[in-house]
């Protein structure tokens, strides 16, 4: 629904100072060069978005500019003023206001004590002078054309309004700069349009807004400029009107194939038709997000799951093996039914998921490889509870072995591993349960590519010996080069299936791009 | 190449950091330190009589740190053991008409149920640990005084033995206490119940994903903490051949907890040290008993251990920090 | 050019909530003062001489001397964080201020208090700025104070006496309107509470802290002195209360609080603080002390004179309140949940 009568001004004002400029940002974290060399304009009274996907750079350049991480290079400009931030309250107080995907105020309090939270107006003997509060904030609240009783309590108000709320504290602060950090992610569509037009009214008064939403549509509605990052570098940035959707995401998602090579994946030629089907969902749903999603995968055969941020890919995986709630939905392992919702039902019926956020909900931080390893098959390597070192040892010697696990032994603690091995060594865990069904979310995602080659690699292999594999990746590349088919999900509903000699590239990308509308 | 800052990381060399090496071994050195002092400064210390007494006087407190440091690696804690050591004592003396062994079970099993509530309650509403054992560490002593009354004499031959009794030499006391050290350090060590307790204090979201059993796991962490608090009671009570519920295990939940925190495990829960455990409750028992032995007075102890508690965690959270 | 307000997209309306989880709300909130409320009601006719003014302003003095320390915890948990040393600073409080009641009236008070605060400080200063968790540190707090209690009492041996002429008696023996003057310090300390909870920049910080504390510094709010003042007030708090029991038992007795913190805690959790921070109420904690003493003044009554059977009862009823208040928040979570049919999915963090 792009309404471009409510788009700014076309053209950008004349040479005014830019509200935030930064030239030659580059930024490691322990040797990873995570920014290069980043150039970035805002201008005065626009509305400016910073678009990449996972591991691009968003984050890090956003934190860069707001004083939570501070660049071994380059410079930062307010408002043609050279300025250096050490900390979040510095840029703060500099007139750099940021609003989070989290709503961080305090729900307990009414609308106004949390827009003036920490600055609020005082009255005799220092106490909080509360009508003037309230006054206050009536005004900044109906400047912004939000009509809201500023003494109800926030956290009775709708999460779209909170929102906002949020956004009109940043203002208060008289702020030049906004930042929006993924503020539509829980929002409905109706609150979506009212933080639009409060975005709109800050941008009319000069404001430069910084606006990051995955939700593309959205872009073009609100968005004036724009700024597309990958693999930590600017590969393009303009009026937001002279790109369309496909060339967008292309710049986004594309890769350079001089540079990175080919992955590991193998061209197999494998007639799948006449294998049996392993594993089978049936309208899986969960409301809000996911719709009746059917996923079917036969042994041998990897069928990769495509979708931008926000998709649901991670949340059918999800599904599948017990880990989310779902309202509806019917999962068969080799023809036996499995019961949803149950982790260990999953595990048993042979189905195995490596999570995407492997620092949340994959590695214990505290133990060591080896009990990292088998902390999926306890029952399998004891007896009677107690653990049998002998058949422990041989396999995790084995599986380190087989995966090119670099530890100094194997009791070493995981937490000092690399990203590469860590994510093997999960790998490994869920080897060991002997599934017949893995789920990979994101498997090559944050590793070096010595590792990312290995995995890809392995995972061919897996589906060789007639593992049943359903895969998530970022990479187009990499998941067009892995899979044998590819569900490309949208808002939590399949909107397209791509068979055989349909899985290249460029089909991809037109039905990321494409697929119907919100 | 992509990469997230958040999870690359470079392999690190095995070699420790200086803070580290401390947090992780201090309590020996400082154990081994303060043997050493005592060894110069206070007489009749390497007697045989002293050592025996020193250890006597660690046994119930480290009983009841075991159970503590198990519920503190799911990053829980209990500060019921205080009134669950009151509420055995209370119980036992109205069984032991039917004999020594009968009376201490049941006086154990009580500790048990009361684990077995706390942990229900924990694991099955999603009660804070703080809040379902300070249920219990409040009612419990109150219940214990009710059941017990006043002091009551417990004549007991067979409780006298376990109480002041020895075998080869080694007190019971001691001996139920290294015994039940061994058992817990397998426990840990080398059952899966162990990997289960520190993956769950670890990251419990993975620990599910694993398909691990959470509220069973849970529930068996307080039950035995319950257990072992009971069975402390016990020994107190049979050493003393007395059982006053008003101040049988007054404070021992604090004594548990700075045992187990000095001793190298976590409130944050994940790795459990047994026998870092056993060092802080010789550390802290050697403290004490320097401190007394030089006729150092009551208050100046307290707060000399105070101190130490808050150099101890000090020194680990610095480390985990990093 | 037409711009949208929310009234057109239907937002401004403050009550979204459905009526479950409205009763549900109102009911953790305030469950604490319902069941007192009834509470009394019924042994305003089991026992005739319960609802005399003399009984029940018995009960109110009797609170009046846990309410002090009861107060100052909430601002602590507010924060997410626990103050263990209550206890003993309040046995200190009294002792300090039997000592100096001795040079008048004047030193009684404040002596107590500065000293306590003092303690409060160094504590919240630990808190602040050491990643050292409150509960470690107001646990050592607990045995430090103990041992300087022992330490200005020859070991515990010294208990001083209050002379029977000073006017610091009149502090707690004084009454006004049928109230003795400690109920007149409560309601006087809880309005203050009130006030700075909700008109105070320093309550919401607070709230901040406890509810958002990475984001809280982002804020801009000032976490590192908001923490320091609230473990200082709650020394103050404690210590005011010592020197009250002080002056009721005419002594400085060095047993007493040993325990205390444990029973304030339960106060806490009754009036519906959340003891993860973040949300609660002042009066709640008031309302939790007084519960626990018409509790007590009942077990009394029915004859059982033991006090034990008070601290099994505040057992049980703690254990009821904690369970009720986690059903409630299920209830209310469901609630939310299906009004909004579902968080929508929200992308990790790039």
């Amino acid at each position: 629904m792009t309404d471009t009568s409510q788009q700014g001004p076309a053209q950008p004002h004349e040479e005014a100072a830019l509200a935030l400029a930064a030239r030659g940002l580059n930024k490691s974290f322990s040797g990873v060069h995570v920014l290069h060399d980043v150039d970035f304009s805002l201008r005065p009274g626009t509305i400016h978005t910073v678009v990449g996907e996972n591991g691009a750079g968003k984050s890090t350049l956003i934190k860069s500019l707001t004083g939570v991480y501070q660049t071994e290079t380059g410079c930062i400009e307010l408002a043609g003023s050279e300025v250096r931030f050490n900390h979040p309250s510095q840029a703060q107080d500099a007139g750099i206001s940021t609003v989070y995907q989290e709503v961080n105020l305090v729900p307990l309090l009414s609308v106004a004590r949390n827009i003036f939270l920490g600055r609020e107006p005082r009255g005799r003997l220092g106490l909080i002078d509360v009508r003037a509060l309230n006054r206050k904030a009536a005004e900044v609240v109906q400047d912004l054309g939000i009509d809201v009783d500023v003494t109800a309590e926030l956290g009775a108000l709708g999460l779209g309004v909170q929102q906002m709320i949020a956004l009109a504290r940043a203002v208060t602060t008289e702020a030049r700069v906004v930042i929006m950090d993924e503020p539509t992610s829980s929002l409905e569509r109706r609150e979506v349009e009212v933080l639009f037009s409060v975005a709109r009214r800050l941008r009319d008064q000069g404001v430069g807004i910084v606006f990051i939403s995955h939700r593309l549509d959205e872009l073009w509605e609100l968005c004036d400029e724009v700024t597309i990052l990958r693999d930590g570098r600017v590969v393009h940035t303009g009026p937001m009107h002279e790109l369309d959707r496909r060339s967008l995401i292309s710049a986004m998602l594309g890769r350079d194939i001089t540079e990175h090579g080919v992955t590991s994946f193998t061209d197999t030629d494998v007639s799948e038709t006449t294998a049996e089907v392993v594993l089978e969902a049936k309208d899986l749903s969960a409301p809000g997000r996911l719709q009746s999603v059917d996923v079917s995968v036969r042994a041998g055969e990897i069928v990769g799951l495509a979708g931008l941020l926000g998709s649901g890919r991670s949340e059918t995986v999800k599904a599948i093996y017990g880990g989310l709630d779902t309202s509806s939905g019917q999962i068969t392992v080799k023809g036996g039914p499995v019961r949803r919702g149950s982790v260990p039902a999953a595990l048993r019926a042979g189905i195995a998921l490596l999570s995407e956020d492997r620092k949340a909900e994959g590695i214990v931080p505290e133990l060591s490889v080896r009990d990292n390893i088998i902390l999926g098959i306890l029952p399998r390597v004891s007896n009677a509870g107690v653990l049998s070192n002998r058949r422990i040892d041989e396999l995790v010697d084995r599986w380190i072995h087989r995966l090119g696990i670099k530890v100094s032994s194997s009791r070493q603690l995981i937490s000092e591993l690399s990203g590469g091995n860590q994510q093997k060594v999960l790998i490994a865990r869920w080897l060991c349960t002997e599934p017949s069904v893995f789920l990979l979310d994101e498997p090559t995602r944050g590793i070096d590519v010595g590792a990312k080659q290995e995995v890809q690699a392995l995972i061919d292999e897996l589906a060789e010996k007639g593992m049943a594999v359903v895969l998530i990746s970022s990479e187009t590349e990499e998941l067009v080069a892995g899979s044998d088919s590819i569900l490309v999900l949208r808002d939590g509903e399949v909107s397209e299936i791509l068979t055989d000699d349909q899985v290249d590239n460029s089909r991809l990308l037109s039905a990321l791009v494409d697929g119907g509308q919100r | 190449m992509k990469a997230s800052p958040t999870t690359a990381s470079v392999p690190v060399k095995r070699s420790m950091s200086v803070r580290a090496w401390i947090a992780n071994y201090g309590v020996y050195v400082a154990l081994a330190l303060l043997v050493v002092i005592n060894a110069i400064i206070t007489p009749h210390f390497l007697t045989v009589a002293n050592l025996r007494l020193q250890l006597i006087q660690t046994a119930p407190v480290l009983i009841v740190a075991l159970g503590m440091a198990m519920v503190i690696g799911t990053k829980g804690i209990d500060l019921s053991v205080g009134s669950v050591m009151a509420l055995s004592a209370a119980i036992m003396p109205l069984y032991i008409g039917y004999g020594t062994v009968p009376a201490i079970l049941v006086g154990i099993a009580a500790g048990g149920l009361s684990g077995l509530m706390i942990g229900a309650l924990v694991s099955y509403f999603g009660i804070q640990p703080i809040v379902a054992t300070l249920a219990v560490l409040i009612g419990g002593r109150g219940l214990a005084n009710v059941i017990g009354g006043e002091i009551k004499n417990l004549s007991d031959p067979g409780l006298a033995v376990l109480g002041s009794g020895s075998l080869l030499g080694i007190p019971y006391s001691v001996l139920s206490a290294v015994i039940l050290v061994l058992v817990a350090a397998f426990l840990m060590r080398r059952t899966t119940f162990g990997v289960m307790v520190e993956a769950i204090g670890g990251n419990k979201k993975a620990a599910e994903l694993a398909g691990i059993r959470i509220k069973s796991v849970l529930v068996s962490v307080y039950v035995l903490s319950g257990l072992l608090a009971a069975f402390a009671g016990v020994l107190v009570a049979a050493r003393s051949s007395a059982s006053d519920p008003r101040t049988l295990g007054l404070l021992m939940e604090l004594s548990a907890i700075a045992a187990v925190v000095i001793g190298g495990t976590s409130l944050a829960g994940g790795k459990v040290r047994i026998l870092g455990t056993v060092g802080g409750a010789l550390l802290m028992q050697l403290i004490v008993s320097t401190l007394v032995s030089h006729n150092i007075p009551d208050s100046v102890s307290q707060m000399v251990q105070a101190i130490v508690i808050v150099v101890a965690v000090a020194l680990q959270v610095g480390r985990r920090k990093a | 050019m037409s711009t949208t307000s929310t009234t057109e997209a239907g937002l401004a309306d403050a009550g979204r909530r459905t009526r479950v989880e409205k009763l549900a709300r109102l009911t953790q909130r305030n469950g604490a003062l319902v069941i007192l409320l009834c509470l009394i009601v019924v042994s305003a006719f089991a026992f005739p001489t319960f609802a005399s003014a003399g009984n029940l302003s018995q009960i109110a003095l009797q609170a009046a001397f846990l309410a002090p320390l009861a107060l100052g915890l909430t601002f602590v948990i507010f924060t997410g964080g626990i103050d263990l040393s209550v206890g003993s600073v309040f046995a200190l409080g009294g002792v300090l201020a039997a000592w100096a009641s001795q040079y008048g009236f004047l030193a009684a008070l404040l002596v107590p208090l500065i000293v306590c605060t003092f303690i409060g400080l160094v504590q919240g200063a630990i808190v602040a700025f050491t990643s050292i968790p409150s509960f470690i540190v107001t646990l050592a707090g607990l045995l430090f104070a103990r041992g300087l209690l022992l330490a200005l009492t020859e070991e515990g041996s010294e208990t001083y006496k209050v002379p029977a002429d000073s006017a610091f008696l009149e502090l707690s023996r004084g009454s006004f309107l049928g109230l003795g003057f400690p109920v007149w310090i409560v309601i006087v300390l809880f309005a203050i509470g009130v006030l700075v909870l909700h008109r105070t920049s320093y309550g919401s910080t607070l709230l901040a802290i406890g509810g958002q504390p990475d984001a809280a510094r982002l804020m801009g709010l000032p976490v590192l002195r908001s923490t320091l003042i609230v473990f200082a007030v709650s020394g103050t708090m404690a210590g005011l209360a010592g020197a009250l029991t002080a002056s009721y038992t005419a002594s400085g007795v060095t047993t007493l609080g040993v325990g205390l913190e444990l029973t304030a805690i339960a106060a806490v959790v009754l009036g519906g603080t959340l003891l993860t921070g973040g949300a609660g109420t002042v009066v709640g904690s008031l309302v939790g002390v007084v519960l626990l003493q018409v509790v007590a003044n009942l077990i009394n009554r029915m004859g059982l004179t033991n006090s034990n059977w008070q601290a099994v009862v505040n057992g049980a009823v703690l254990l009821v309140v904690a369970v009720a208040q986690v059903l409630l928040s299920r209830v209310q979570a469901q609630e939310r949940q299906r009004r909004r049919g579902g968080e929508a999915d929200a992308p990790k963090p790039t």
